[in-house]
């Protein structure tokens, strides 16, 4: 099993004290599935990302990815899982204003010694970002730029895909490309996806689903 | 991974020219005017240094007269009696000192001469070489004697054998010391057997030269660190922002796998190059900066202390790496704080800029409490603290804690200010530049230290000015000052300059130790003279009256603080006890002194007899009764001093000073108008999303324009009102503190209001200057930039 979530917990610090965020979760996600994680506003979603991407440390349970469970392993040790097995794609794109497209796209893949040439122009070539590759971020589109952040995620070929609504800053044509993008290209390299996401047509596309309320798998 | 990491970071600033450029250059000035400042320190320093090489002053011992002469007869004396002595003969050629040595006799290592070729020594022991670097060399007249360059010779210095120097100064058969070798046969006759006038004087740690220039060096270092503590706002400003513009970067490059350790560590290194880089450009433009200033600095240096400094600059070694040191430090107290806040920052925190300097609350008051914290410290050590790391401890505490203040006091301020505004324009005025505050508060405290600074040096180099000139009217009261060579010529001179001046007052000391410190006691005659211009610091009611009546004496301000005698304290002389009735300042002496009357004097002292006189004349008569003097008695000049040309001299001597501390001045307030025009350029781009919806409502870019400049003088004007205080602080603790715990006096101080307002005025045209271009920048800033604010939001 790729990923492996065994009961976990996380809350955080409120004004009337501990405030629980996720309680209890399990679930897993074998390669190459793609999971849709779905819920109201504050359910725990977000959360739960960012937790499985070792962003963030959980108060008790494990986060298991190719059997290393990431929650023993120091800040270096997280960071490494995350440039070698993870790809986020942010719902705010998170590109590098100094860095042009092309830059943007391969850095991720550098850091990991993984970055190929041919496989990062065919990505880009099939974004539809072949003739932006020169450009700074700031002179594309939103749809652009989150395409930019999505070959950025591909173009170190991840074991898992970490989305966190990635097309919830863009309108709905220009979403539906992104995602087939997205997902045609995570299904080519048999990388596992977690999506956050609010919409129910979007999580329709995904093979599984879990929904959270209040913290809790509904 | 490190290389693409690397890159990422750099290419922020390929992105952002204008930050490094901010950062670059701020740096570089605080190191140029730090190492500017030690340049010339160091510069002076070692002149001093080369001049006691040269002329044995501080590394052995002296033997000296208290008429400043000793006859040759002494000194064959004093060699028939074994003391291992060797004579030195000297005065001003040209305006030039000319020393003059016995080449067989002078102890090892004196002189920067080699002698090395038998030719040289020959032309030396017979015809007589003068030896000096090329440029006193320049100035010199043709006497006829071959001149040889020398360029390790101190700076304004001629060295000669003795015959030489006694054939071209006139000085036949008179010698002014005799240097004595360290070594001494054990069987000696006592000094005082062989020739009881003349004292002994012990090989000092420093020569009296450096101990006097060392409180002008003093003040220029304090003046040095306050540029760059001033440099430090800016640079703390420039790495500040770069660390929050930098935060997304930063966050998403965790986010993708970059471990944070090589991160802090790859910043830390980046920081590092760029602080060598400034530093080296700094150190640079602080060697244009001294080389500058120098020129006056020497002739302050030599005008004041009669310290010879050389007018052009060497690449010394250890200014180069203390200037590259104070860059690499400065930098890295400038970033620890945010390097330290990355290595905490929790991986998820907010990416945003929250445009660098913004504070919460919370951060606030703790900032209002340091800085209440350091004041009170400053004031406890102010009133309980002893010894110069007090002083300076009190200085930076009052320093920092001020600059702290600033921007807490700057809020009160405008939140009063909103608070009586009547217009919907005024309200949002103020509410608007409240807002601006933190993003310019680095820049406004680094204005605050600069104007200080200046408030500061001024109040400090013209009360120095008015309490030096004071001092001179009380030295040299007298409009003429004769030296006789002996007895004989004392007497003579007395007689016959008697009915030729209003008043002929002889002076005469003797050297005595006063409650344990090694001091001077005088013996002037009653006069007006003494009455007139000897001011007390503090004195017993009707002080002179007593002390001419011989019931009480008058001592230095060094004598009381060192030896803690206060008025009505007793003191012993010649084993009689006197009651102290006046204190009076006595600049830059560093031994005690004690004032009683002649009668007193010749009672106790009876053997002593003087050898120097202050005739009291008509000024214009002086010139005359020189060249009379010189006819009738063979006076040499070194033995006439005309007081109105010496205070001609020292007063021009001031206004190189002054122009050292107003090139120091400018160049401090440049460096804080370039600070606000940094910060202001960096919050214009910031300000749109502010601004967008008030031009949106009907005001014009133009008035938007408008208002950024009635705002930035608002603040330098805020800023100046809390600077001149501070500045006077400062300069109370440089005089009242910190002079009085490295040299044991204290200096008065003066208020100059004018000079004052004019540093105001300057204040304010810097502001307007910094924000001139980023007011005209927002004035031109396209109707679709200030768009865009709307269409992106979401």
């Amino acid at each position: 099993m790729l990923l492996r979530v065994t009961d976990l917990n996380k809350s955080y610090a409120g004004p009337d004290g501990a405030l629980p965020i996720l309680q209890g979760i399990n679930m897993t996600l074998a390669k190459g599935e793609t999971l849709a994680l779905t819920g109201e506003s504050g359910s725990g979603k977000s959360t739960l990302l960012h937790l499985v991407g070792g962003l963030d440390q959980p108060d008790s349970g494990s986060v298991g990815i190719d059997g290393v469970d990431i929650g023993a392993l120091d800040d270096a040790g997280r960071a490494a899982v995350r440039r070698d097995k993870v790809g986020v794609v942010f719902q705010q794109f998170n590109l590098i204003p100094s860095l042009t497209v092309a830059s943007n796209i391969a850095f991720q893949a550098r850091l990991a010694g993984k970055a190929d040439t041919a496989w990062i122009d065919n990505l880009a070539a099939r974004m539809g970002l072949a003739e932006q590759m020169a450009k700074y971020p700031e002179q594309l589109s939103g749809g652009q730029q989150q395409r930019v952040a999505i070959a950025r995620t591909l173009a170190a070929r991840p074991a898992l895909i970490l989305a966190d609504e990635p097309t919830g800053n863009l309108d709905e044509t220009t979403a539906d490309t992104v995602m087939d993008l997205m997902l045609e290209l995570a299904a080519e390299t048999e990388a596992a996806v977690l999506m956050v996401t609010h919409s129910e047509r979007l999580a329709a596309r995904l093979s599984r689903r879990l929904h959270l309320r209040a913290g809790r798998v509904a | 991974m490190t290389k693409a990491g690397l890159l990422a970071l750099l290419s922020h600033w390929r992105r952002n020219p204008m930050q490094l450029f901010t950062l670059v250059v701020g740096l570089s000035l605080a190191t140029a005017l730090w190492s500017g400042v030690q340049a010339v320190n160091s510069e002076a320093r070692a002149s001093y240094d080369a001049a006691a090489q040269t002329l044995g002053e501080g590394q052995f011992a002296q033997i000296t007269s208290d008429t400043g002469t000793i006859p040759q007869s002494d000194y064959i004396r004093l060699r028939r009696a074994g003391w291992l002595v060797s004579p030195v003969t000297e005065g001003r050629l040209d305006g030039i000192r000319l020393i003059g040595l016995d080449p067989l006799t002078a102890p090892g290592g004196l002189g920067p001469v080699d002698l090395g070729d038998g030719d040289l020594t020959i032309d030396v022991l017979t015809n007589g070489v003068l030896f000096a670097t090329q440029d006193t060399l320049d100035r010199l007249s043709d006497y006829g004697v071959t001149s040889v360059p020398s360029p390790d010779a101190a700076p304004g210095l001629i060295l000669t054998d003795i015959g030489t120097a006694q054939r071209l100064l006139g000085l036949e058969n008179t010698l002014n010391r005799l240097i004595v070798a360290p070594e001494q046969p054990v069987l000696q006759t006592a000094l005082v057997d062989v020739t009881p006038n003349l004292s002994l004087r012990a090989p000092q740690s420093g020569s009296d030269v450096a101990r006097l220039t060392d409180s002008f060096h003093l003040n220029l270092t304090a003046f040095g660190l306050l540029s760059f503590a001033v440099g430090i706002f800016i640079v703390h400003g420039a790495i500040g922002l770069a660390f929050e513009q930098r935060r997304p970067v930063i966050r998403t490059l965790r986010a993708l796998g970059f471990p944070l350790t090589r991160l802090i560590a790859l910043i830390a290194i980046e920081l590092l190059v760029i602080s060598l880089i400034s530093g080296a450009i700094g150190v640079g433009l602080g060697y244009i900066i001294a080389a500058a200033l120098l020129p006056d600095v020497a002739a302050t240096l030599s005008g004041l202390y009669g310290a010879s400094v050389s007018g052009t600059l060497q690449l010394r070694p250890e200014w180069w790496l203390s200037g590259l040191l104070i860059a690499v430090g400065g930098t890295g107290m400038a970033a620890a704080a945010s390097l330290w806040q990355l290595a905490r920052m929790p991986l998820l925190a907010s990416a945003r800029p929250r445009a660098w300097a913004m504070q919460a609350g919370r951060g606030r008051i703790a900032q209002a409490a340091f800085a209440a914290a350091l004041l009170i410290l400053a004031l406890f050590l102010g009133l309980f603290g002893s010894g110069l790391i007090a002083g300076f401890g009190m200085l930076a505490a009052l320093l920092v804690g001020a600059a702290l203040a600033l921007p807490v006091v700057l809020d009160r301020v405008l939140a009063f200010g909103a608070s009586r505004a009547k217009s919907v324009m005024a309200e949002w005025f103020w509410a608007d530049t409240r807002q601006q505050l933190p993003g310019l508060s680095l820049a406004l405290m680094a204005l605050l230290l600069a104007m200080a600074a200046n408030v500061g040096v001024s109040t400090m180099v013209s009360s120095f000015r008015l309490t030096f000139t004071g001092f001179l009217d009380q030295r040299l009261a007298s409009e003429f000052y004769v030296y006789a060579d002996d007895q004989t010529q004392a007497a003579a001179l007395a007689t016959y300059l008697a009915p030729r001046v209003n008043a002929v007052l002889p002076i005469q000391s003797v050297d005595q130790d006063v409650r344990g410190f090694p001091s001077e006691i005088y013996g002037p005659t009653s006069h007006e003279t003494y009455r007139d211009n000897w001011l007390f610091l503090n004195a017993a009611p009707g002080a002179w009256p007593q002390i001419e009546a011989g019931q009480g004496v008058a001592i230095n301000e060094q004598l009381a603080r060192r030896a803690d005698i206060a008025i009505g304290d007793e003191i012993t002389l010649a084993e009689q006890q006197f009651p102290v009735l006046g204190i009076y300042g006595d600049y830059g002496n560093p031994i005690g002194q004690v004032i009683v009357t002649q009668t007193l004097f010749e009672e106790l002292f009876p053997d002593a007899f003087p050898l120097r006189f202050g005739l009291r004349m008509d000024p214009a008569d002086v010139p005359a009764l020189a060249a009379e003097l010189r006819d009738t008695f063979g006076l040499a000049e070194a033995n006439m001093i005309n007081q109105a040309g010496i205070k001609a001299f020292s007063l021009s001597v001031f206004e190189r000073t002054f122009t050292v501390t107003g090139a120091l001045n400018v160049l401090t307030l440049a460096v804080a108008g370039f600070a606000i025009l940094m910060s202001l350029l960096t919050l214009a781009t910031m300000r749109l999303p502010q601004l967008a919806p008030v031009w949106a409502q009907g005001l014009p870019r133009a008035k938007l324009g408008r208002i950024e400049i009635i705002r930035a003088v608002l603040l330098a004007l805020l800023t100046a009102a809390l600077a001149l205080p501070l500045g006077l602080a400062l300069a109370w603790t440089l005089l009242a503190v910190v002079n009085v715990e490295a040299f044991g006096w204290r200096l008065p101080m003066f208020l100059f209001p004018l000079d004052y307002a004019r540093l105001a005025v300057f204040a304010v045209v810097a502001a307007v200057l910094a924000a001139l271009w980023p007011a005209r920048k927002l004035a031109r800033t396209r109707p679709a930039d200030l768009l865009k604010v709307f269409s992106n939001e979401r």
